[in-house]
């Protein structure tokens, strides 16, 4: 087989912009093998997730990032260990992007011991030394993701934070805060709209007065991106993160789809028909189609591919199985981390409680 | 050394500003035009663009941007020009900053100080006039702070600048001006006050009054007053709010038997009313011999009218209508 290969990749579209990223792209197969691997776990993880929720293994919201996969997998790809990222409560794909395992997102999301926030922090609330949540409040992230990239410029840092929000979210009026600032300081933050057409169950010509939002940030230039195109995303994301080291904020659109619902307790279909979702399913899916360019450039067979995603059903069903068997976590797991200080005490529910860390 | 709280407040921030690079002071005015109660009065001067930085007017995004630095490792001093103008960034204090901590299980920290004057000031009407002591202090993950001298001013926001919680330090307008003798070791460069420890700032045998910020000079006022009549007060002067010291308000009340709490936020779910809960629900009870009474600001929005204003707000006067209350004394 091959070991590299060349791409033409779906065309960008510039705001403010002198220059946009080759739409011919050069990627090593072990590279783009890898991307495959980690769509199909994301993609595992989120089906498995959605069935643990029917069985009310998972409790409140759950938001799932099915469709979605090539955005954190193709940034990720752009970026280098000490880039931060900053996002939104859709962020299972970026937990496992970010180091967490399938087995500590599962296990977070079922509320045991050995979730990635110890069962603490729930679907909307993940976080690794560069992940810097899962935010629950739409559009707070916003701001937070520009003060984590300010302090990058601040150390004189070569990184970025990449602070993701929705197209619902990019009204809200501390996104545009952020980019003002952003703009004066010189921070190297890229603002991403991930726009998955949908806000909630508001489609997004409902409630956008401009729908495109790479070009919101006004005085701070944009560019959109094809975010079903993996390789679009991570060439994309390589010229915004230097972009942002040398000039400052830059917003990205990753255009996308969400195959479920805002949340699993969303209807899902009095906002959009099941037609819509099965044709994105079928004529955009961000795996699909990246795994036809690995069979098109002879990277692999199709039966190394069916062996591939076997062995992605497989690492999650055992990911399920484990974090499934992970105990729930200890009742004096309650009080810690509430603040620093030690000895630390707090009331319980009545006079007679009281909870120590 | 006659000190002003707003010079005492200035040496703990230039103190600490160049005591490490992670502090930064950010808000708005902080930097050009010394600030706008001139609290950073010469610290852009001295510490130049890059430690002390000048915001745009947009709380939520200087707030939230302060949040994202301290928990990427920087230790941001976010000035609100008044607590009144918080409001537009409160989610960034109670869930970006207090929440974080728990949320992640110590994966991130959030060491930051969002300060700035709170409380009554004069003649700005409704919106410019409140105390947010009770609205912090709820908040588990958070240090409320709510000094009352020069030398607690200083003592404890170099403590708050140094702690590695997030800490609400509530100033107040009317005392930057106030002057307080500060002793030489308060003038130094390491002189830093505990957190979450009350003060005793005058001793008593009959009578306990709490308080916290401009009220502990009104309970002074009162004690003083009250001396005369041969009614002993102890003065506490609580400076943190949260965590609450309540066993230095319990020992008192063992002592003196009665209490009365005084401060200038409205009555309902305040500080007073959670002092109140914290006795009835410890061994203090069996020691009182008169009900808590509370001496608060009147649960009133602030009004502008010279005449009207100060109804809102306890003088000594309260104090000692409320003590003789309690004790049956016309």
């Amino acid at each position: 087989y091959a070991r590299a290969a060349s791409f033409e990749v779906s065309p960008y579209k510039g705001f403010k912009l002198d220059e946009l990223p080759s739409t011919t792209v050069e990627i090593e197969k072990d590279e783009m093998m890898s991307m495959l691997h980690d769509m199909l776990i994301i993609r595992r993880i989120e089906t498995q997730a959605a069935a643990a929720y029917r069985t009310r293994m998972i409790r409140g919201f759950l938001h799932l990032y099915s469709g979605q996969e090539a955005i954190c997998v193709g940034m990720r790809a752009a970026m280098d260990s000490n880039d931060s990222v900053c996002n939104a409560y859709r962020v299972h794909g970026w937990a496992y992007s970010l180091g967490c395992s399938p087995m500590s997102i599962l296990a977070e999301l079922y509320g045991r011991k050995d979730g990635a926030s110890r069962g603490k922090g729930g679907s909307m609330h993940f976080y690794t030394p560069r992940l810097f949540g899962g935010n629950g409040i739409v559009g707070a992230q916003g701001p937070v993701g520009a003060g984590i990239a300010w302090a990058h410029r601040y150390r004189d840092e070569k990184n970025v934070c990449i602070t993701l929000y929705g197209d619902g979210a990019a009204n809200q009026g501390q996104i545009f805060e952020a980019y003002n600032i952003a703009k004066l300081w010189n921070i190297p933050c890229i603002f991403v709209c991930e726009n998955n057409k949908y806000g909630m169950g508001t489609h997004d010509y409902r409630s956008s007065g401009n729908r495109e939002y790479y070009t919101r940030g006004d005085y701070v230039p944009g560019i959109w991106v094809n975010g079903m195109d993996v390789l679009a995303v991570k060439e994309a994301t390589a010229f915004a993160k230097d972009f942002a080291i040398e000039n400052g904020p830059i917003v990205m659109e990753m255009e996308t789809y969400r195959y479920h619902g805002h949340s699993m307790s969303d209807p899902d279909t009095t906002y959009r028909t099941r037609d819509d979702i099965k044709n994105m399913r079928t004529n955009h899916d961000p795996i699909i189609s990246l795994r036809q360019r690995i069979l098109d450039a002879g990277f692999a067979s199709e039966e190394e591919l069916k062996s591939m995603e076997k062995e992605a059903r497989k690492i999650v069903e055992e990911a399920h199985k484990e974090a499934e068997a992970s105990p729930e976590p200890e009742l004096s797991e309650i009080a810690t981390n509430v603040i620093l200080d030690k000895p630390f005490t707090a009331r319980g529910c009545d006079v007679l409680t009281s909870f120590s860390a | 050394a006659q000190v002003t709280v707003r010079d005492a407040l200035n040496m703990a921030l230039d103190e600490e500003i160049t005591r490490d690079e992670k502090v930064v002071l950010l808000g708005e005015e902080v930097g050009a035009y010394h600030g706008a109660y001139k609290v950073s009065k010469g610290l852009f001067a001295k510490h130049g663009e890059k430690r002390v930085i000048d915001t745009p007017i947009t709380e939520a995004g200087f707030a939230g941007i302060a949040v994202g630095a301290a928990l990427n490792g920087m230790r941001p001093i976010c000035e609100f020009m008044t607590f009144n103008f918080a409001m537009q960034a409160i989610d960034h204090l109670i869930n970006s900053a207090a929440k974080t901590l728990y949320m992640s299980t110590g994966i991130l920290q959030c060491p930051i100080v969002f300060r700035g004057p709170n409380g009554a000031s004069a003649g700005v009407g409704a919106q410019h006039s409140q105390c947010f002591a009770a609205w912090y202090s709820h908040c588990p993950g958070l240090k409320v702070i709510s000094p009352y001298s020069a030398e607690d001013c200083k003592g404890l926001l170099k403590a708050a600048i140094r702690d590695d919680n997030p800490v609400v330090f509530l100033e107040n307008e009317l005392m930057y001006g106030v002057s307080f003798d500060m002793s030489e070791e308060a003038m130094s460069d390491d002189f830093v006050l505990p957190i979450g420890k009350a003060k005793i700032e005058r001793e008593g045998s009959d009578f306990t009054l709490v308080a916290h910020s401009r009220a502990v000079g009104t309970s002074l006022d009162a004690a003083e007053q009250l001396q005369k009549e041969g009614i002993s007060c102890e003065v506490i002067n609580l400076n943190t709010i949260r965590p609450l010291d309540t066993e230095t308000i319990i020992n008192s009340v063992k002592k003196t038997n009665r209490v009365i709490t005084v401060e200038q936020g409205w009555p309902q779910s305040g500080v007073g009313a959670e002092i109140c809960a914290v006795i009835m629900e410890s061994e203090a009870f069996d020691y009182l011999d008169a009900p808590v009474l509370r001496v608060t600001g009147a649960d009133i929005p602030t009004p502008y009218a010279a005449s009207l204003e100060p109804h809102c707000f306890p003088v000594a006067e309260n104090v000692i209508r409320s003590v003789k209350h309690s004790l049956n004394m016309k």
